[in-house]
């Protein structure tokens, strides 16, 4: 099956144009940004522009260069190549007014063990000027009852919600969330991402790192894909998981007793492949796939019980970007 | 930014004072530190006080400056280098490298706070205890078996300083090294207790062989006990080599540890 070139939006191609200036309303941008550790490339190719105010996601499989992206771009780590710019600052040569605006959450890091959930609160919150009220975002994280604990008390998700809260804590413009919700069960999973939309609605920018499809899909306005140290795809959920060669898929159920056969469906112009699929019949073609099939099958009086559009999931996408890349590079 | 740049050193010194005391009230929270680094030089003083026969009694086979003294009150500056060496080789470098294990310093320098000063609250937290620990151990000493205070009480409290120099910059070496808080442990022990051997805990004033006192005098805590013994018993001076020994082992340590210190 064909795949896509890469999905992008007409008119914020971030790798074209020479000018470093960046707009007023992109408040991260990222151009050719490479990383290697000695022979190892983390980051071959990276490119992609965060507009004030969205949620911005950066998915790809475990290890293809996500959190070495981060950490580059809140000055954690220097670029080997490329230009990174956080509210029009370099992390590396000016980190202050990065570290001020950019609240972080990240993979791996975490409190000492007896630290309680206020004092971490009011520690964070005296490292900024202008801090948010510890007070309320306890509130608003649903931590209040557990004020007290030590931070090796609590469960996954209570760490969870701490570090977004301490990510929070200095009123940023940009909130980066690493890995959120790995290690969370299904209904801590959900609650987050309520949370993250509350944090959206605040006017934060947000940008995901995620390799978790249903997430991304949920969450961001926008996406980049990101495999083996590059970009691979950018663009919306709904972009990206929309077939570019304007392909349908469909599947019915027919009555027991038809003989689909004899409509000779995969001879219709608009019927591309025919297959039986657990007792269903998957139909894909042109745009016009579905009428042309039903037609058919009407004329020689078989009406299906059931019929279902099939639509690609950031998932599917996902996987067919993945493994072209890897057929690629092999 | 103009704002938040002429805010900065309002906001550096309130959020370093909220630092000192978070690290503060975590040290005291943390059972091991409280007894060992606060506790441990006074309840080894009493428990030898009273559990060595012979503690108590006057030294007769021991020319001056020991003749008269008896042996508990050599232990006096002795305990000052056993609270040093506890706090500088126990806790601190376990705290370090916990901090970097559990990714504390790495959080940290995502923020506008830096690393180094959780680094400094550390050292200002454990030199605070280094005081308790020393002062409850003298106190102790004093009232349970009258041990005398230091002839020269100043210069004492002076060679102090050097004293925690030296040996916190072994600490940080081994924080700023050890990839997880109980290899930091490990390696603090190694060293604290060649140290306590050399500061002359098993083998106090006279009973100390020449030789072994010759070497001990260029360890850190070797050279802290035998500067600090001198102010306190005999009080003759500065006593400089002990001195520059301390000093050197402290710019050398630092520097190395500067150098090397792993921050993630």
């Amino acid at each position: 099956m064909p795949v896509p070139d890469t999905v992008r939006i007409p008119g914020t191609d971030p790798a074209v144009g020479t000018d470093p200036a960046v707009g007023t309303d992109t408040v991260i941008s990222v151009r050719h940004l490479r990383k290697a550790y000695g022979p190892k490339v983390a980051v071959r190719d990276v490119s992609f522009e965060v507009a004030r105010g969205e949620i911005f996601g950066i998915l790809g499989p475990n290890g293809a260069g996500k959190t070495t992206t981060v950490e580059t771009l809140v000055g954690l780590r220097g670029a080997d190549g490329g230009t990174v710019r956080v509210l029009g600052h370099d992390p590396q040569t000016d980190p202050e007014p990065v570290r001020l605006q950019v609240g972080v959450q990240l993979q791996e890091s975490s409190l000492p063990a007896k630290i309680t959930v206020v004092e971490a609160l009011r520690l964070y919150a005296a490292f900024y000027p202008d801090p948010a009220d510890p007070e309320e975002l306890l509130r608003v994280l649903g931590l209040d009852d557990r004020r007290d604990t030590a931070y090796d008390n609590l469960s996954g998700g209570q760490k969870q919600r701490l570090s977004i809260a301490l990510a929070l804590v200095g009123n940023p413009a940009i909130a980066v969330l690493d890995e959120l919700t790995t290690g969370l069960d299904p209904q801590a999973r959900r609650d987050t991402w309520r949370l993250i939309e509350q944090v959206r609605d605040r006017g934060v920018t947000i940008l995901l790192v995620t390799h978790f499809m249903d997430e991304a899909e949920r969450l961001c306005d926008r996406l980049v894909v990101i495999d083996e140290g590059s970009v691979i795809a950018t663009g919306s959920p709904a972009e990206l998981t929309r077939d570019p060669q304007g392909r349908r898929t469909f599947r019915m159920r027919l009555p027991d007793d038809s003989d689909v056969t004899r409509v000779g469906l995969e001879t219709l112009p608009d019927v591309d492949e025919v297959r039986d699929v657990d007792g269903e019949v998957e139909v894909s073609g042109s745009a016009r796939v579905l009428p042309a099939a039903i037609l058919a099958l009407a004329e020689h009086h078989i009406i299906p019980d059931e019929v279902r559009t099939v639509t690609r999931s950031l998932e599917d996408v996902f996987v067919d970007l993945v493994a072209r890349d890897t057929e690629e590079s092999a | 930014m103009t704002a938040a740049v002429a805010t900065t050193p309002r906001t550096g010194s309130r959020a370093f004072r909220a630092l000192l005391r978070s690290e503060t009230r975590l040290f005291l929270r943390d059972t091991g530190n409280v007894v060992f680094v606060l506790g441990f030089p006074m309840i080894l003083l009493i428990g030898m006080g009273f559990a060595i026969p012979g503690m108590r009694d006057a030294i007769t086979d021991a020319p001056e400056p020991w003749y008269g003294l008896r042996p508990i009150d050599l232990f006096a500056p002795i305990m000052v280098c056993v609270a040093v060496a506890t706090a500088g080789l126990s806790s601190l470098p376990a705290m370090l490298a916990g901090y970097r294990e559990r990714g504390v310093l790495r959080r940290l320098s995502t923020t506008p706070m830096r690393p180094q000063s959780v680094l400094l609250a550390q050292l200002v937290v454990q030199a605070g205890a280094v005081l308790v620990g020393a002062v409850l151990a003298l106190v102790a000493g004093a009232l349970v078996f009258g041990i005398p205070g230091p002839v020269q009480p100043l210069l004492t409290a002076a060679l102090v300083v050097p004293a925690v120099a030296a040996i916190f910059g072994i600490g940080l070496l081994i924080g700023g090294l050890a990839p997880k808080a109980t290899t930091a442990s490990g390696l603090g022990m190694l060293v604290y207790f060649p140290m306590l051997f050399f500061a002359g805990l098993w083998t106090p004033g006279p009973l100390m062989p020449d030789a072994v006192e010759a070497v001990a005098r260029f360890t850190p805590l070797g050279a802290a006990s035998q500067a600090m013994t001198d102010a306190w018993l005999v009080g003759d001076g500065m006593p400089w080599l002990q001195l520059a020994v301390m000093v050197t082992w402290a710019a050398v340590l630092s520097t190395v540890a500067a150098r090397t210190f792993r921050w993630s």
